[in-house]
């Protein structure tokens, strides 16, 4: 799961992990640990409790604080879905009259395992997000950002306060005219007319491989459940051969697994990277409009002699906000860039290895097992 | 090398004595529309002097393939041989080939059924009374072989209607047998519950192949995105590996294919035939039951005979008693007869449930191993396909 950020939490001025967290019904609490050498922070090291909703509040201020207009915001973490487990555990409760009670006992320890393999996953997701902040240079420096990892009351108070605030409506603005004021824009920017093209055409095509890729992995899976509710019941009919089916089926559960994580979550999380690269763009493209609009304005005033230094004020000061964000947005896309390929590099490395790792244990156990079965059954 | 043990001996003869080769092949379309049936070639090869050569071939469409079991049923169940049953029609399946569907589940239909078929044979002329049974003689060798008719009831499930009949007639018996050997009582016991979990097996089968062949779309689906993605992305080493990533997808999906295939016709369709052989297997031992109500009843109607007689005795009718002592010994013949029968078909039944037990064995093991050997080429070439792309993903920069 690292492996979808590269080069996270290296600075030893500001290490962030979430070594724990716990699971009460619906509701994660993760435990936020943060060590540190800044004298910003009022301690070297220190734990909060923190929800999923957090992580929220803190990802929509920094979407929402200007400062941050010509950076790309790390995606919000997923909220933790147990779901599939869940759905799961229930049907087995229902089923438990029928099965013999090692059937029981087996099926609920798989089950277990993959409630386990789903709460990891959300840890991390959610580790990811803030040690891309930490690994930030402006973004680490955040004043919010600090009070996230520091504040030792709950949070929930100060959630409530903020989103009366902003009442959500900038994050409303962004979403609707999004693609319209990207595409409609009249760039004059090279570099930014190539991103701008690449960036849509590669966001729909890997949204829908993510898609894609999720129901594969579904599948995956569930062949893998089949392949154990039929290995429960050869051990009746088999006997030692059950052992092999039991064998195979954990080795491809774990391929099922490892794909999910290097490639299924890999492209789910460069989706929203992606998205957030966007939104990116669409400050530019904002601040370009603008910019563009305070020109007109200047033009009026001239014409009508009224209100000239003014407007003159007013379209330098869009000016100077939309170079900044031109000179920030390029430095970021570029890092954007290296980023992603990099994480690719790595994430598809693993795959094949650990694929080919995989292949290697099943076909010798497999091999094995079919040289003894010459004398096993008889 | 001389044999050094009585089984050793028994063994050999066996070997010597199964030497008949049956292959199913060729499955023809013949006809058009709705009349339109499937011939195939059903080729015999052996040493033994019975046949006309030692390799020769006919054609035959599966009701011909009914209609020897009919024929074998009648005839050999009453003395308790376990007869192999045919596989099942299916209405749906064979109106899809009749109305000229060329699509691929189409094709796995006919394929199901002609390896279906060959099993089949193959288990009927491995069983030493059948193969000398001359119905069987005739199937393997006559060219033209007159069209069975009484084949509506031979659907599956028609078969098992058939079984469960007889058992039912069997449950409804007022005397209940009072069994010397619990070698019977056991064995029917473990052959039901046997049977009751190959179905078990069987529908999990049934469930991992729909879910493998799930899995195949899925996959296929997905590596053509990925060859989009590929397409749209800007770094080239990684647009290149992204479409190798792409093609590997697509040889994984071929290789869920072959999987699925596997699972199906190595395991699901072994499972099939033993659940059906199971049905056989119960109901030669209510032939047996029968064969013993049989004798029971008979009993019953001599003990009657003879009180009648006593009856007679006191009444002065001198040829009504001639009579009645004629009836009794009449029903005496009939009595020590049924016995006889009822004792052979019990040894039959044994014999044919050991002969049974071991042909299973050895069964389940070749497919097993099959399965397993099957799996192992599906392993190796992944670990082939995997170690190809290795390269272009390190290739990134």
């Amino acid at each position: 799961m690292r492996s979808v950020s590269v080069d996270l939490n290296n600075d030893a001025s500001l290490l962030i992990d979430i070594p724990d967290a716990l699971c009460e019904r619906d509701k994660v609490k993760f435990t936020v640990h943060t060590k540190t050498t800044l004298s910003t922070f009022q301690k070297p090291e220190f734990s909060v409790p923190r929800q999923h909703e957090d992580f929220i509040w803190l990802h929509d201020t920094l979407v929402e604080t200007e400062d941050y207009a010509g950076l790309i915001i790390p995606p919000a973490p997923p909220k933790p879905d147990f779901e599939s487990p869940r759905e799961k555990m229930h049907k087995l409760g229902e089923g438990e009259a029928t099965m013999t009670k090692e059937e029981y006992a087996k099926m609920k320890q798989e089950l277990e395992a993959e409630y386990l393999a789903v709460f990891k996953k959300t840890v991390q997701v959610h580790e990811i997000f803030l040690q891309r902040l930490s690994s930030h240079p402006m973004l680490s420096k955040d004043r919010n950002f600090q009070i996230f990892l520091e504040y030792d009351q709950d949070l929930s108070v100060r959630r409530k306060n903020a989103k009366e605030m902003f009442g959500g409506f900038f994050k409303n603005m962004v979403k609707s005219a999004d693609e319209v004021l990207i595409s409609g824009i009249k760039e004059v920017d090279d570099f930014f007319e190539q991103e701008k093209t690449f960036l849509l055409d590669y966001y729909s095509k890997i949204k829908d491989s993510t898609a894609k890729a999720e129901k594969m992995t579904r599948s995956h899976k569930s062949t893998t459940w089949n392949f154990f509710y039929l290995f429960i019941f050869l051990t009746l009919k088999l006997g030692k051969l059950s052992d092999l089916f039991e064998k195979l089926r954990k080795v491809e559960g774990r391929v099922a697994s490892d794909q999910e994580l290097k490639l299924t979550e890999l492209l789910r999380y460069y989706m929203r990277d992606i998205q957030a690269a966007k939104d990116l763009l669409y400050r530019r493209a904002r601040a370009l409009a603008d910019y563009e609009n305070s020109n007109k304005a200047l033009d009026k005033a001239r014409l009508k002699s009224k209100d000239i230094p003014q407007a003159e004020e007013h379209q330098q000061q869009c000016l100077h906000k939309f170079d900044k964000l031109s000179e920030s947005g390029k430095r970021e896309l570029t890092g954007f860039k290296g980023r992603r390929v990099v994480a690719f590099r790595k994430n598809l490395i693993e795959m094949a290895e650990l694929e080919i790792k995989h292949a290697k244990v099943s076909n010798i156990m497999t091999g094995s097992h079919a040289e003894r079965t010459h004398t096993l059954l008889d | 090398m001389q044999p050094t043990s009585l089984e050793q001996l028994e063994e050999e003869e066996a070997k010597d004595s199964f030497d008949v080769d049956v292959a199913v092949t060729n499955p023809e379309k013949v006809g058009d529309g709705m009349n339109a049936y499937m011939a195939y070639k059903v080729s015999t090869r052996s040493s033994l002097p019975m046949f006309r050569s030692k390799t020769f071939s006919v054609r035959r469409r599966f009701s011909d393939f009914l209609g020897l079991y009919e024929k074998l049923s009648v005839k050999q169940s009453l003395h308790g041989c376990i007869v192999p049953p045919p596989p099942e029609k299916s209405v749906v399946g064979m109106t899809k080939v009749k109305v000229g569907m060329d699509d691929p589940s189409s094709v796995e239909f006919v394929e199901r059924r002609r390896a279906a078929l060959e099993r089949y044979i193959q288990r009927v002329v491995s069983h030493p009374s059948l193969l000398q049974d001359p119905d069987v003689r005739e199937f393997l060798e006559r060219d033209d072989l007159p069209r069975a008719v009484n084949t509506q009831a031979l659907s599956g499930a028609g078969f098992l209607k058939m079984i469960n009949k007889a058992s039912d007639a069997v449950n409804k018996m007022t005397i209940k047998m009072n069994e010397s050997d619990t070698w019977f009582e056991d064995k029917f016991q473990e052959v039901e519950n046997e049977e009751q979990q190959l179905r078990k097996l069987h529908a999990l089968v049934d469930s991992l192949v729909n879910h493998r062949k799930e899995l195949c779309g899925n996959t296929a689906v997905f590596a053509k995105s990925m060859a989009m993605l590929g397409n749209s992305e800007d770094n080239t080493a990684l647009s290149r590996a992204l479409s190798q990533l792409a093609e590997v997808e697509d040889k994984m999906e071929q290789l869920h294919q072959e999987q699925a295939a596997s699972d199906f016709f190595i395991f699901a369709e072994l499972l099939a035939d033993y659940i059906r052989l199971l049905g056989a297997v119960r109901g030669c031992f209510d032939q047996r039951m029968r064969a013993w109500q049989r004798w029971q009843e008979a009993q019953s109607t001599l003990q009657k005979k003879r009180e009648a007689e006593a009856k007679l005795l006191w009444a002065n009718k001198p040829e009504k008693l001639q009579q009645a002592k004629e009836e009794i010994t009449e029903w005496e013949a009939r009595v020590t007869q049924y016995e006889r029968d009822f004792d052979r078909i019990g040894m039959t039944v044994r014999k044919e449930v050991l002969r049974f037990e071991k042909e299973k064995a050895k069964d389940f093991k070749s497919q097993i191993i099959k399965y397993l050997e099957a799996m192992l080429q599906s392993q190796q070439r992944l670990i082939k396909f995997w170690e190809a792309f290795l390269p272009e993903a390190k290739a990134i920069a």
